[in-house]
């Protein structure tokens, strides 16, 4: 499979914490890359480095074969790298169709043909009938569902999904699973952040385990789920919460 | 008093509050984009109504054929503005941006009096002069087309900003940058476009002036309060708040004087300024 996204030894401190330390990863085409770890452990910092909003204190990091860093994040955009966000960016004064329609206007494609990419996307997240609603009368879950739709009209190869299944209730989450594998299946590269471990070990290929900035491992689920640092750092205080 | 007469001072209040309304969509527009409330807007359309000036002086351009020219001007100085100042402070504290878009203002008001004197000046025998008769109603000319350049302008931004692909991704970047960011929108780009955007609004509304004001560096004053007024009123960044709070500008200007004493017509629109702050700080279409 080819490497769509090549991270190598990633490292950003913020005074004197090291939010990522050496963090190398390598994501394959078609892959859906699952990324744990406790909250501060550097996830959301390694999406920002990514996608350009932060600038790293050293390391590299390619996608297809060529080097981001240092690009701005609309250029890394325009790229192919679509993300959604923790605390979600709608653009709340703006219908679902809209905020839709932003995005596929980054493909270079004029109104008329961004308006039925944007419908296309819209039904594609199940929202179709809320598509003249503004984005600030829809619920967390259908907030999650357009940043989706916003991200996939840019027609990205590589997908990051930021806590896609936080903050919704349990109802919602199968929905929100089914939607990840169905873009997956379109053969978008997925990197997800999740707290959620049931639905992080269902979608996963390859899971990437954080714990202060620093690679734990970087393995199959099956893998991870057995490694003991993984445990203490992340599953044990799960585990242990959940019983 | 006759109804004549009452008829007279809205109409004139409404013609001056189309004006206003274009100054103000200007200003709005830029702090509805990227949150810096430009200070300097007075004096940027004191250089629009200098750039007509002397067009007209040099070239013989009368102001409503030097429109393209001047826009382009203040569209110039606009994006000049975003680049050599506002993109270092976009971040900064709001005391660092109020300091920075105020000294600008310093700064070109100041520059003006060194360049061209404290003088008043006028544009003579324009192309527009004289008045129009409509039932008894006298209109001056000079305001009757300024103010109907300054609504087709209006429209034409409101337009623009609500339907075109540009307009989407202004508006875009104005909620949330990082978010239209990441769909490929330059958010630089789109900061100086609107700085290009406010200062050709400014420039229509300054060169059309031009016509029947005296121009001088500091014309733009009254002006800017006035735009600060609308802004304020009609609600931070809403582009249609600012024709509605435009014209209840210009008709309290023109009543009030009217009907009370026109000695406080601006004692009056900054009483209704403090009515609305007061009761809805967020102004009458503001967020």
């Amino acid at each position: 499979m080819t490497v769509v996204l090549e991270v190598e030894n990633l490292s950003k401190s913020f005074g004197g914490i090291k939010a990522n330390n050496n963090i190398s990863f390598r994501a394959s085409s078609g892959e859906i890359i699952g990324i744990i770890g406790p909250n501060g452990a550097g996830k959301s910092t390694l999406f920002d480095l990514i996608t350009g909003y932060t600038k790293p204190d050293s390391g590299g990091v390619k996608f297809n074969g060529k080097s981001i860093l240092n690009l701005r994040p609309d250029l890394i955009s325009s790229l192919g790298i679509g993300r959604t966000f923790q605390k979600l960016k709608p653009f709340l004064d703006q219908t679902l169709l809209e905020n839709v329609i932003i995005g596929a206007l980054a493909t270079g494609i004029n109104l008329n043909q961004a308006r039925d990419k944007a419908l296309e996307m819209i039904d594609f997240v199940d929202l179709i009938d809320k598509r003249h609603y503004f984005a600030k009368e829809l619920s967390t879950g259908q907030r999650k569902r357009l940043e989706l739709a916003r991200a996939m009209a840019t027609e990205p190869k590589l997908l990051m999904m930021d806590e896609v299944t936080g903050g919704v209730d349990q109802k919602t989450v199968p929905g929100l699973v089914e939607l990840i594998k169905k873009l997956n299946k379109l053969g978008v590269t997925i990197l997800t952040i999740e707290h959620n471990m049931r639905v992080i070990m269902d979608i996963s290929h390859k899971i990437l385990a954080l714990d202060q900035g620093k690679k734990i491992i970087f393995d199959k689920p099956k893998n991870v789920q057995l490694n003991e640092k993984v445990i203490d750092a992340y599953l044990g205080v799960v585990n242990a919460t959940t019983s | 008093m006759t109804i004549e007469i009452i008829i007279q001072a809205i109409i004139s209040g409404l013609l001056m509050g189309f004006i206003y309304a274009l100054i103000a969509a200007g200003l709005s527009l830029i702090f509805g984009l990227m949150g810096i409330v430009n200070f300097a807007h007075g004096e940027h359309l004191m250089l629009s109504m200098f750039s007509s000036f002397w067009l007209w002086t040099l070239l013989g351009l009368d102001p409503i054929i030097s429109i393209p020219i001047t826009m382009l001007i203040l569209a110039i100085s606009g994006i000049l503005t975003h680049y050599l100042l506002i993109r270092y402070i976009l971040k900064a504290k709001m005391i660092v941006q109020i300091c920075a878009t105020f000294g600008l203002s310093v700064f070109l008001r100041s520059l003006a009096q060194f360049l061209w004197t404290p003088d008043f000046r006028n544009v003579g025998n324009p192309l527009l002069e004289g008045r129009l008769e409509i039932a008894g109603i006298f209109i001056g000319q000079p305001q009757f087309y300024a103010s109907l350049v300054c609504l087709l302008s209006f429209l034409l931004l409101y337009l623009f900003v609500n339907k075109s692909e540009t307009g989407l991704a202004l508006q875009a970047t104005a909620q949330d940058r990082k978010a239209a960011e990441t769909l490929g929108i330059n958010s630089n780009k789109m900061f100086a476009l609107g700085w290009a955007l406010g200062l050709s609004c400014v420039s229509i509304a300054g060169t059309m002036m031009s016509n029947f004001f005296f121009i001088f560096p500091d014309v733009g004053v009254h002006f800017a309060l006035f735009a600060f007024v609308a802004v304020a009123l009609g609600g931070f960044g809403s582009i249609i708040g600012c024709l509605i709070a435009g014209i209840i500008i210009g008709l309290v200007e023109s009543l009030g004087g009217l009907l009370i004493d026109p000695s406080y017509k601006l004692l009056y629109v900054f009483l209704i300024y403090l009515i609305v702050v007061i009761y809805r700080p967020q102004g009458l279409f503001g967020r």
